[in-house]
């Protein structure tokens, strides 16, 4: 089968009947978090329900559509729905579109599915903080923004919804903000965030330059006629903004410090839906890359550091929650090499992200579960043998720490699988190094996701006498387990049918059949030891062993690995220190020799040594006087330039 | 109505207020400032009247022109006119009026001086600015440029903080040196123009021939006195200084609107009358607002003092202000207008608020604050609000400002364009920063007492942020008016937005 790039064939037709709706997507949840910011107290007593509600309409709207969607041809599935004309100056006509297709469709469904389940939660979850409805109205505002954002028919318009989650985040991170560090996280993820937006907003200018437009279709049928100079810049800006979205290497550092929000926070936003934007940009953005191959090699090139980085770090984490933020870092390099692959990877990327979607937000709400039962502690080195009292934290944890090291038939199996297989495919060293990467990863997944689950739920009791661990209430556990069959089935009904491949086709390209370098099933086999290798290796450790209650000093590596392997040190040192001190210096060089030279030549001028602050305002007028003599010459000597 | 003469009516409302509230007993202090707020009201009003009947896409530049002899001997005649560039402009000056006026209801309570001359001084500031923008007789234009000093000295010096009368002092000469060159430069654009009784008209100044090197001179006049009104880099030393004495209303116009004169005259004057001079300097201007971007937001990292601050900021946004319009672009040029009219809007919710936050506390220092979200959450939830506009967030006013400035710098200056979009990373720092530090951690024992804001200060607060909001998401009713404007000056100076290199016809498959 030959490429097919999406632009060629699919024609966006008018949004009608239920595609109409689409703007009540973004509009439902912006109301509830107009609602809850602008009403104050007043709504106290019914915003996490009206919060949880909003969500779950743009839900039944998602699921309408996409019912609709399944019942036309699957070149007919593609709809545009123009708001109104947001920027028009000269030649750049910016508007306010919405595109409903295959793509944009996985994440309405994920988003809203996901995100009222979480809101759903949280109302158990923050039952006893004063500032409930508060977190409702951010919850909120963060889904109308990531709507907005995978909705969105032209990247300036994507831009607003990027920021706007980015924002969302920065709120719920700082969340407790009277907590000295979780204020300083939140800004972190911020600051990070806007290096990526550098990208973002260089890339958007040089789609401008290019192609004179800034919308998807006007992008990509200009990507035909670009040079490849053009749109390797365009991409490697791209991939900047996915790495500070994604958390990808170098930009990693804010996703571990983001643990400081609320767990429902770190499931829906730092684990399900705001970290992968990235990854959809990247496959939104196909047209751009599949013209430049350098770039995808960058790609490819990040998602495999990014995913063997989080996995070196997620072993050595005894905080619970920074370990699953870890392994989220990780996960997601998977999907950003699966992305940098082209066309045989972006449905794959797009898998892996759904089942991910699943399985990582029911370990965080079960973190979360087993942290609200333990007085809030996340200490894994405290826990051990819940697995008798939390039952249902417990299976339902189980079913998703059984999907992510890729366990058959579990979800992770399906999609990981995948990823690993088209790592493998190509030419030269390029397989062998990122389909090994890939391959390890796997192995060191399961070690630590393993290590995780055991020292949690397994092993004796090491919790401290403080605490009295109970079963969440319905209202938490509920959601758990509806993630959690997710977790179990979604790749099982997704995977062996290829149905998401089939579905996603006329967004992401068609590819050939290329077999991988090795055989299919030498791969599966090598990955399910290499599984099976850490589960037991893990197991030895973790449980045939006592773990102690504090952390041993442990080797070079895993003292590196607890320090996220020293990059804020390395940030710390390179940026934020040589910042302080050019920041400090220029202070001094704007006080004493910028406004210095001009009151010294104020002084001068006046013949007086003294400073401004000295003279009376008898003085004023002879400084007037002698710069209106000044003025008088200059005025003479224009003349004299006359005559 | 067309022969109505709305902009001398508009400028005379709030002077004859002003006479007014002069004139009330020291005793009477309510009334005046009750005057005061009603008369803003009033022009502002007229000025909505106004641009309810402006057409933005009519035949002539100016609109609700008026023209009377003056001084024919000298070729100055009494002439106004607005394009949409000065309308949105007026409009900006007439909105933030009542507003300021509202905002600083008790900062001069118990003040050494009559607080009804305050009012009085903020009234006749709003003459000088409709004015200013109004003129299209180049003279007016510059007394009225120097007028305006006099009664914004009088506010800092008389009203201000503990530096006041240093701080007024620094601004007046300043202002003074840049006004006494562009003196030189009126006098100079005198003996090289047609001459007559109009001959200071704007449109009799166009597509004169001057010789290259007396344009540059001239040229330099003007922008010298452009760039220290604005300020750009290296003459803003006395912005810090004047806008942190300065009393917060006062801080508002003069960096939300007083300053928007230098790069409005940049647009209006510099670049039409010099054309050749202006593509001369361009890239040393663009060169000098690039650093200004980046050095007011370093400068802004660095500063303990929450008015300080704010004022570096600005120098940093008015660096991007000056770069759209010497970027000579469609999208740069309205982009820069665009950013006059936002920026007034960010910088007199964040001086607002951050005063509403001083008058509490008594202290401008940064360190004196911490925790105040717990306390006040609606009056750090607005003060944040405020700061995410200055960063220029995506859905906010100033993203649309700032980006248009930025595309439209990129596709002729790209390395310019680049440095300057590093400074969004910069201005994520300074506002964080300043946020993290004085809202977020425990509150101390004195940040337990401070009250939250009163409904008088929501009511202050309120409509900037809408119009920050409501302007990040349809900007179109300004771009329209501004629009048309911005294509006539890229005529005047016979400029052409460079082309895309791979064209694509928009809106394929729709």
């Amino acid at each position: 089968m030959p490429t097919i790039l999406a632009a060629e064939t699919t024609q966006a037709a008018d949004a009608t009947g239920v595609f109409a709706l689409s703007w009540l997507l973004i509009a439902l949840p912006l109301l509830g978090a107009a609602v809850l910011l602008l009403g104050g107290r007043r709504t106290d007593k019914f915003g996490h329900l009206l919060g949880t509600a909003m969500p779950f309409a743009a839900f039944v709207i998602g699921v309408v559509q996409f019912v609709a969607m399944l019942g036309r041809d699957p070149e007919n599935r593609t709809f545009s729905q123009h708001l109104y004309t947001w920027l028009p100056v000269g030649s750049f006509q910016v508007d306010a579109g919405l595109l409903v297709d295959q793509l944009s469709m996985c994440f309405v469904l994920l988003i809203t599915g996901v995100g009222t389940l979480i809101h759903i939660y949280s109302i158990g979850y923050m039952e006893h903080d004063p500032d409930r409805r508060r977190f409702f109205g951010y919850l909120n505002l963060f889904i109308a923004a990531m709507l907005l954002l995978v909705l969105a028919d032209s990247y300036l318009l994507l831009y607003v919804g990027w920021e706007g989650v980015g924002l969302a985040s920065y709120l719920l991170i700082g969340f407790w903000s009277y907590v000295p560090e979780y204020a300083a996280a939140a800004k972190k993820a911020f600051v990070a965030n806007r290096v990526g937006d550098f990208g973002l907003s260089i890339a958007i200018m040089i789609m401008f330059a290019q192609f004179g437009s800034v919308s998807f279709d006007g992008v990509f049928a200009g990507a035909d006629g670009a040079s490849e100079g053009a749109l390797t810049a365009i991409g490697l800006m791209l991939l900047l903004a996915a790495c500070g979205k994604s958390a990808q290497f170098p930009l990693q550092s804010w996703l571990g410090d983001a643990m400081a929000g609320p767990t429902p926070v770190s499931a829906l936003i730092h684990a399900a839906t705001m970290v992968t934007a990235g990854v959809y940009l990247i496959v939104r953005s196909a047209p751009v890359f599949n013209g430049a191959p350098d770039a995808q090699l960058v790609v490819v090139i990040v998602g495999a550091i990014t995913l063997i980085f989080g996995a070196i770090v997620g072993t050595a984490k005894d905080d619970i929650k920074k370990a699953l933020a870890a392994s989220t870092m990780s996960q997601i390099g998977y999907m950003m090499l699966a992305a940098g692959l082209g066309p045989i990877g972006y449905a794959f990327a797009i898998f892996h992200l759904l089942t991910h979607g699943f399985f990582k937000a029911g370990m965080f709400l079960g973190a979360g579960s087993v942290m609200h039962g333990m007085n809030n502690q996340v200490e894994m080195r405290r826990f051990g043998g819940i697995s008798s009292v939390m039952k249902i934290t417990w299976i339902t944890f189980g079913l998703g720490w059984l999907a992510i090291i890729g366990v058959p038939p579990f979800s992770g199996f399906w999609s990981k699988d995948k990823i690993i297989e088209a790592a493998f495919v190509g030419e030269g060293w390029r397989p062998w190094v990122f389909g090994g990467a890939a391959l390890i990863g796997a192995g060191v997944t399961a070690f630590y996701m393993t290590r995780l689950f055991l020292m949690t739920f397994h092993g004796e009791r090491r919790w401290t006498d403080d605490v009295h661990p109970h079963e969440s209430p319905k209202i938490m556990t509920i959601p758990l387990m509806v993630l959690a069959i997710g977790s179990a089935a979604l790749g099982l009904i997704l995977g062996p049918t290829n149905a998401l491949v089939h579905w996603l086709e006329p967004v992401t390209g068609a590819h050939g059949e290329e077999a991988p370098v090795l055989s299919v099933p030498v791969l599966t086999g090598l990955t399910l030891l290499l599984i099976a290798v850490g589960v037991a290796w893990a197991y030895s450790l973790y449980v045939r062993q006592p773990v102690p209650e504090v952390a041993p000093a442990g080797s070079v590596l895993t003292r590196a690995a607890r320090r996220d392997l020293y990059q804020d040190a390395v940030n710390e040192s390179l940026l934020m220190r040589p910042g302080q001190y050019l920041t400090r210096f220029l202070v001094w060089f704007d006080n004493r020799v910028v406004d210095g030279a001009v009151n010294g030549l104020a002084a001068l001028l006046g013949g007086t040594s003294g400073r401004f602050r000295r003279l009376q305002t008898g003085f004023v007028r002879s400084y007037a006087l002698s710069m209106f003599l000044g003025a008088a010459l200059l005025v003479g000597a224009m003349l004299l330039v006359r005559l | 109505m067309t022969d109505f003469p709305w902009l001398t009516t508009l400028a005379l409302i709030p002077l004859a207020g002003s006479v007014v509230v002069g004139a009330l007993p020291a005793a009477r202090e309510l009334l005046a400032k009750q005057l005061a707020l009603a008369i803003s009201l009033v022009a502002l009003g007229v000025t909505i009247a106004m641009a309810l009947q402006f057409d933005a896409n009519a035949e002539g530049q100016f609109q609700f022109t008026e023209l009377h002899e003056w001084i024919p001997q000298f070729g100055v005649s009494y002439s106004v006119g607005v394009d949409g560039i000065a309308l949105v402009l007026i409009g900006l000056a007439t909105v933030l009026t009542p507003i300021c006026i509202l905002a600083s209801w008790h900062d001069v309570d118990g003040s050494r001086r009559s607080v009804n001359s305050y009012f009085a001084l903020l009234l006749v500031l709003e003459t000088m600015m409709i004015g200013v923008f109004a003129a299209t007789d180049v003279f007016l234009f510059y007394i009225l440029f120097e007028a305006m000093l006099v009664p914004m000295y009088f506010i800092i010096g008389s009203y201000g903080g503990a530096q006041r009368s240093y701080a007024a002092v620094k601004f007046l000469l300043y202002s003074l040196f840049g006004g006494l060159l562009m003196l030189a430069a009126v006098i100079g654009l005198f003996v090289v123009s047609d001459g007559g009784p109009r001959a200071f008209l704007f449109e009799n100044l166009l597509n004169l021939s001057i010789d290259p090197t007396t344009e540059k001179f001239l040229f330099l006049g003007f922008f010298i006195a452009f760039a220290i009104k604005a300020p750009l880099w290296p003459v803003h030393t006395w912005l810090p200084d004047a806008a942190a004495e300065a009393p917060p209303g006062g801080a508002v116009l003069l960096v939300g609107v007083l300053d928007k004169v230098g790069t409005f005259g940049m647009l209006r004057f510099c670049l039409p009358l010099f054309p050749d001079a202006s593509r001369w300097a361009a890239p040393v201007v663009i060169t000098l607002s690039v650093i200004g971007i980046v050095y007011g937001a370093l400068l802004a990292i660095g500063q303990s003092d929450i008015k300080r601050l704010i004022a570096y900021t600005s120098i940093s946004h008015f660096g991007f202000i000056a770069m759209g319009i010497f970027a000579m672009t469609t999208q740069a040029q309205s982009g820069s207008t665009l950013y006059m009219f936002n920026h007034g809007f960010s910088t007199a919710a964040l001086f607002l608020i951050a005063g509403f936050l001083i008058s509490r506390r008594g202290s401008r220092l940064i360190q004196d604050y911490g925790g105040v979200q717990r306390i006040a959450p609606v009056l750090a939830g607005t003060f944040l609000v405020a700061g995410l506009s200055s960063l220029a967030l995506p859905g906010l006013s100033s993203f649309v400002s700032e980006f248009l400035v930025l595309v439209g710098t990129f596709t002729r200056y790209e390395a310019a364009a680049i440095i300057a979009t590093g400074g969004i990373i910069l201005a994520s720092l300074y506002i964080l920063l300043m946020y993290q530090r004085t809202m977020t951690g425990e509150p101390n024992e004195e940040i337990r007492k401070l009250p939250d804001l009163t409904s008088r200060e929501v009511w202050v607060v309120a409509p900037l942020l809408a119009v920050i909001i409501g302007l990040g998401f349809y900007p179109k009713p300004l771009l329209d008016v501004i629009n048309p404007a911005i294509e006539r000056t890229m005529q005047q100076i016979g400029q052409e937005d460079p082309k895309p290199v791979v064209p694509v016809a928009e809106g394929t498959g729709k």
